[in-house]
């Protein structure tokens, strides 16, 4: 009776008696007063940045940095301008993150799957390095990582070698890497085509399965395409074998591939913080598929490694990822803690920044922006594999 | 559409009444206590003691300030803020002035907008080494791994002494003062560069500070100075002539012992500094006895030095550049008339 009602009246309902407009008026204002407020608060700032006479804008990004960065994946120098020095530090985050999570997934699953192990004693110490590493915060781990490396390792003088061509010092771990040869270049190409080649394969394999119930052996035809390619190419420019091996040079190593202690400790910190959370997750995910669904695929006969791959993974995958993203995106947020042990990340280059420019809001801005842009771009990747993983569901 | 204006002609008020600003004088003085951003942690500068009383030269230039200010040098609350942290809260009016042995450059006068008083400091960038590196001159650093403060002019003196003597290096930048001490006493930097009072600051805390010297070498120009903000003429004025008031009381020979005597001193100039003859404190806004109030708390430039970095304290340093004018150092102070 009285939605008839509504309805009859709705055309001579007042503006703002009517619900729905009027929820449209309130939130249309909200959206004016917020946006009032953030022209308020920019144009405020300009007007007494420009009264104390401080700079504002970006133009000193082309400007010569003059200072020196400790680590580089691109060619740097103090004559290179402080843009470069900002992109030298976001890569160095990257190169950090991205490491940091491929090794915390793996770590974090072996010690999920560990938690939930029958074995007493596995299962014991993987719940005292849950409990205890999720409990004692990411900084201290830094600050003992690092001063393990700086205290226990002797001078470069007097260096450890675990392995041939390894040194380790107080200055990093120093490795001898195959000398810079054009073979490099085309077994690296070959190794994407070969990669290519494996997908092709797969994919072409699993229909062959789905039509025909012949299984392909993928897996050894692919590993043996990735690595044999890659070989070949090797062989045919003659088996170019010159290493470099890294000399010490006066102070330190030079040569050869060093990775220094700033980097590893951030690293491992990082790793075996987020790991813990990890494989909490994992766990969860694990425990979420009911028991049920793993007696049913034994009982058709399924070999266990099956069972995991076809039943148990694709039903936790669905758990696990979302608050796995999240871990992911902790993780790389961390990594700005490097500042504390001197690693140059980009949180470090834009202080320095900041400080020789004194552009402070250009240079908060930017961490703003970049860290925005690592965690969204993370977040987009993972929900998309997310959506992909979910329609497994049938 | 009305209601959009009138939300505009607000927030514009809003914004012209947080820009009207009074002076910084009267903000001290009505807020009774003066704000000052320091070191956290730099023995001789600005460093709390085992009681957590602020010492240090620095710290003294602080309650110089205060004293001419309130009569009293004890109205101040110190701020510590890294390097990096320091020019923002300056900028953002979280404190009052800076005496955080901070290097008066250019670009920190101008795109910074902040005013450097008198130097209270010379200072240069300097090298420190471990005796058993064997090396006895910063030329023979190449490829030295080098240990450094962030957001310092010293990241950048070390760049270009490193470049023009076509040395490669490779820096290790550390925030945390004591962090960055541990990991070069621990051998993970073959040399810590950073002005010369701050490296006998350090070696002074060391395990062994015999094992360690400073290299011969001064790479560059430090004049620390107090720092305030632009556009506050009287304040600038204010921080800059307590800075001279204390290099004038000690070319005048005036000390915090004898400067109850030297009130009846017959000599003209003495009579003027004090305020027996008035005439400065009203042209600065403040008290006549503002110098004789430095002077009586604090003391002046000389005994500030010897007290707090001189030949008896740890740090072992001597005047140097820091001596008076008449001395052979650069203590110079503008002439109170």
């Amino acid at each position: 009776m009285r939605s008839f009602k509504n309805n009859t009246l709705s055309e001579k309902t007042p503006l703002w008696l009517d619900p729905k407009k009027r929820a449209i008026f309130f939130q249309f204002m909200t959206f004016v007063m917020v946006g009032l407020l953030a022209y308020y608060l920019v144009s405020n700032t300009l007007v007494n940045l420009e009264k104390q006479k401080i700079a504002s804008g970006f133009g000193f990004l082309n400007k010569e940095s003059s200072f020196e960065i400790g680590e580089s994946l691109i060619p740097y120098s103090a004559a290179s301008t402080y843009g470069r020095a900002l992109l030298v530090g976001a890569l160095n985050t990257i190169k950090v993150s991205f490491i940091g999570i491929v090794i915390t997934i793996l770590l974090g699953t072996i010690i999920g799957v560990a938690r939930l192990s029958t074995n007493w004693l596995v299962s014991r110490l993987a719940a005292i390095y849950i409990e205890v590493m999720q409990n004692i915060p990411v900084l201290l781990q830094l600050f003992f990582w690092y001063a393990i490396f700086y205290e226990t390792l002797p001078s470069p003088q007097e260096a450890i070698s675990p392995g041939a061509g390894i040194f380790m010092s107080n200055r990093g771990v120093a490795f001898t890497i195959p000398e810079g040869h054009p073979a490099h270049l085309y077994m690296f190409l070959t190794f994407l085509v070969g990669c290519v080649i494996v997908y092709l394969i797969r994919r072409w394999a699993r229909k062959r399965q789905e039509k025909t119930g012949q299984i392909f052996p993928t897996f050894r035809v692919g590993t043996a395409i990735i690595i044999g390619l890659p070989f070949i190419t090797w062989l045919g420019f003659g088996t170019p074998l010159e290493m470099d091996v890294p000399k010490l040079v006066g102070f330190n190593f030079e040569g050869g591939l060093t990775v220094s202690p700033e980097f590893i400790a951030l690293l491992l910190g990082l790793i075996i913080y987020t790991a813990a959370y990890v494989a909490e997750v994992v766990r969860a995910g694990i425990q979420s598929v009911s028991k049920g669904q793993r007696e049913a695929a034994m009982a058709i006969g399924l070999r266990p490694p099956l069972v995991i791959n076809l039943v148990i993974l694709p039903q936790a995958l669905r758990v696990i990822i979302p608050p796995l993203t999240s871990q992911m995106l902790n993780l790389t947020k961390n990594s700005s803690l490097a500042v504390a042990i001197g690693y140059p990340d980009f949180v470090s280059t834009a202080n320095t920044t900041m400080n020789q420019t004194g552009q402070s809001i250009e240079g908060v801005a930017l961490i703003m922006a970049v860290y925005l842009f690592f965690s969204l771009s993370t977040s987009a990747f993972m929900n998309w594999y997310n959506k992909k993983v979910a329609l497994v569901e049938r | 559409m009305k209601v959009f204006k009138c939300f505009m002609v607000v927030l514009m008020l809003l914004a012209a009444g947080s820009m009207a600003v009074a002076g910084t004088l009267d903000e001290v003085r009505t807020k009774g206590v003066l704000t000052v951003g320091v070191n956290a942690g730099l023995a001789g500068f600005s460093m709390p003691d085992d009681k957590g009383v602020w010492k240090g030269l620095d710290v003294d230039t602080a309650k110089a300030i205060a004293a001419a200010v309130f009569g009293d040098a004890s109205k101040v609350k110190y701020v510590p803020l890294t390097a990096v942290q320091r020019l923002p809260a300056l900028q953002s009016k979280e404190v009052d002035v800076l005496c955080r042995n901070t290097t008066a450059t250019l670009t920190r006068e101008t795109v910074n907008g902040l005013n450097f008083a008198h130097v209270n400091y010379y200072d240069g960038q300097g090298f420190l080494i471990s005796k058993k590196k064997k090396v006895n001159t910063a030329k023979k650093l190449k490829g030295a791994t080098v240990c450094t403060l962030p957001g310092t002019t010293t990241e950048m003196n070390a760049a270009d002494y490193f470049r023009k003597n076509g040395m490669p290096w490779k820096p290790v930048v550390i925030e945390n003062n004591a962090e960055l001490n541990k990991a070069f006493f621990a051998g993970r930097c073959d040399v810590l560069t950073s002005d010369a009072s701050q490296l006998a600051a350090i070696r002074s805390v060391a395990p062994n500070p015999e094992e360690y010297i400073i290299l011969p070498e001064i790479i560059s120009k430090e004049p620390l100075s107090p720092a305030v903000r632009h556009g506050d003429d009287q304040w600038y004025d204010i921080v800059n002539w307590t800075v001279m008031a204390l290099i004038e009381a000690e070319e005048l020979g005036i000390t915090s012992a004898n400067v109850d005597e030297m009130l009846k001193s017959t000599d003209p100039q003495v009579q003027r500094f004090l305020g027996v003859n008035p005439g400065f404190g009203k042209a600065l806004g403040l008290d006549e006895k503002w110098a004789y109030n430095i002077i009586k708390q604090v003391g002046n430039y000389g005994e500030i030095f010897d007290r707090n970095v001189g030949l008896k304290t740890p740090l072992k340093l001597e005047r140097g550049l820091n001596a008076l004018w008449t001395k052979g150092g650069l203590m110079y102070a503008i002439p109170f008339r």
